[in-house]
């Protein structure tokens, strides 16, 4: 497969498109329209997040689809970057996971390099500068928050490499659902738990508004002391618990009246069918 | 010593004129489906852009560096890559290229270079022969 590059030079790493090329040959001639490629696994999704008083809020929901088919219902799309950053990941699930995972690396890196925690806005410009290069065919929509020397900062990433910083922001196929409850209810500086129950609320507006959102909802709190992931915080879809029995007692209802009519029927013909049993 | 001919634009193999296969036939199961076209342009939008990356960075370093500090601080640097690329082993042996990394600052950065289609891992060798009398020009 290596022979249609130049044989004398020496491979380099990174992405290899001998399989484009191959895909390309594959959809033009031989099956004439009838091969597709397969499309890749999308996390439709709702992640939303937002800075309180005393930091930030990171939520999101758990399901993962395949075009209409749910692949997981309680996959984690909230990821580790740093000890205080983390960052949710919407669009393809492996571009998403590929692209943090490669972020928390770097991080790490540069962290052992300058000896200083890291900044939000470093992992920021970071992902940006990759996604970019990539003209958006790494399909992944990250919200990437923490607290670090400077404050709580929370920014959003889109996949061709735009960037957002606000104080609150959602993504994800669920995020015009999710973003009227943050316009609705959202105050700056809002305490602890009114800022969790209102990050749940959005997710929850993804998860019952949107298709491609659903089953629980995870938060994560971000503060100068620390973490607090919570996963499953919150299970909306669970289902309810039966109060009472719905079934009628006999005789729960009064017999009024009684009428009986007997029907006089003649047996007119009678033929008996064996069954081939053996 | 490099010779002339290496440095020159490559020429593409156009696999439908003289196929490598052992009846002049098209090796498919070696070098896998082919067409003129795929051979000839790009088949992904980001191939060319990939194949240029490091080489369209530095340019576009120097240049800012230039217009910043003036002709003479590319040039040491670029002396000193030019010194750092040769320190490498036989062509078709992998080389750690460090001091070529060091200079760049790629020894603190991990990418997708590093992870996927490792030189170290690959497959096929290349042919020792042909590649060092590429490597000399004699080819």
């Amino acid at each position: 497969m290596l022979h249609s590059l130049n044989p004398h030079q020496q491979q380099n790493g990174g992405f290899s498109f001998e399989n484009s090329r191959r895909n390309a040959v594959l959809e033009s001639s031989l099956l004439e329209g009838a091969y597709k490629t397969p499309n890749p696994r999308k996390t439709g999704t709702t992640i939303a997040g937002m800075v309180y008083k005393d930091g930030v809020v990171l939520g999101a929901d758990t399901r993962a689809t395949d075009d209409m088919v749910v692949a997981d219902k309680n996959c984690m799309k909230i990821h580790y970057i740093a000890p205080k950053i983390y960052c949710c990941g919407a669009g393809v699930a492996a571009d998403a996971e590929m692209a943090t995972q490669m972020m928390a690396s770097n991080v790490e890196l540069h962290m052992l390099n300058t000896g200083r925690p890291p900044l939000v806005a470093m992992v920021t410009r970071q992902l940006k500068q990759m996604l970019f290069r990539y003209q958006g065919h790494m399909g992944s929509s990250v919200i990437v928050g923490g607290v670090d020397v400077t404050g709580a900062h929370l920014y959003s990433v889109y996949p061709h490499g735009s960037y957002d910083k606000l104080p609150f922001l959602t993504m994800g196929s669920g995020a015009a659902a999710a973003v009227s409850v943050f316009e609705d209810r959202f105050k700056p500086n809002m305490e602890l738990e009114e800022a969790k129950q209102l990050v749940r609320d959005a997710i929850a507006a993804g998860i019952f508004c949107d298709l491609g959102s659903g089953s629980n909802v995870d938060l994560c709190v971000i503060t100068e002391a620390g973490v607090q992931f919570l996963r499953g915080y919150d299970k909306p879809t669970a289902k309810g618990q039966r109060e009472g029995q719905y079934r009628y007692k006999p005789g729960t209802t009064a017999v009024l009246t009684k009428t009986e009519t007997p029907l006089s029927l003649d047996v007119v013909d009678e033929s008996v069918q064996l069954m081939d049993t053996e | 010593i490099r010779g002339l001919r290496s440095q020159l634009k490559d020429s593409v193999p156009v696999a439908g004129l003289c196929p490598q296969g052992a009846y002049g036939v098209q090796d498919s199961l070696r070098s896998g489906f082919t067409s003129v076209k795929n051979e000839l342009l790009p088949s992904h939008p980001l191939e060319l852009s990939e194949k240029n990356f490091q080489l369209n960075q530095d340019k576009m370093n120097f240049s800012t560096l230039r217009n910043i500090q003036g002709l003479h601080a590319p040039l040491k640097l670029q002396m000193e890559y030019r010194a750092a690329r040769q320190i490498q082993r036989l062509p078709f042996l992998p080389s750690s290229n460090l001091a070529l990394d060091t200079l760049r600052g790629s020894d603190e950065c991990i990418g997708f270079e590093d992870v996927l289609c490792d030189p170290g891992q690959s497959e096929v060798m290349g042919e020792p022969h042909m590649m060092v009398e590429y490597k000399l020009g004699l080819l």
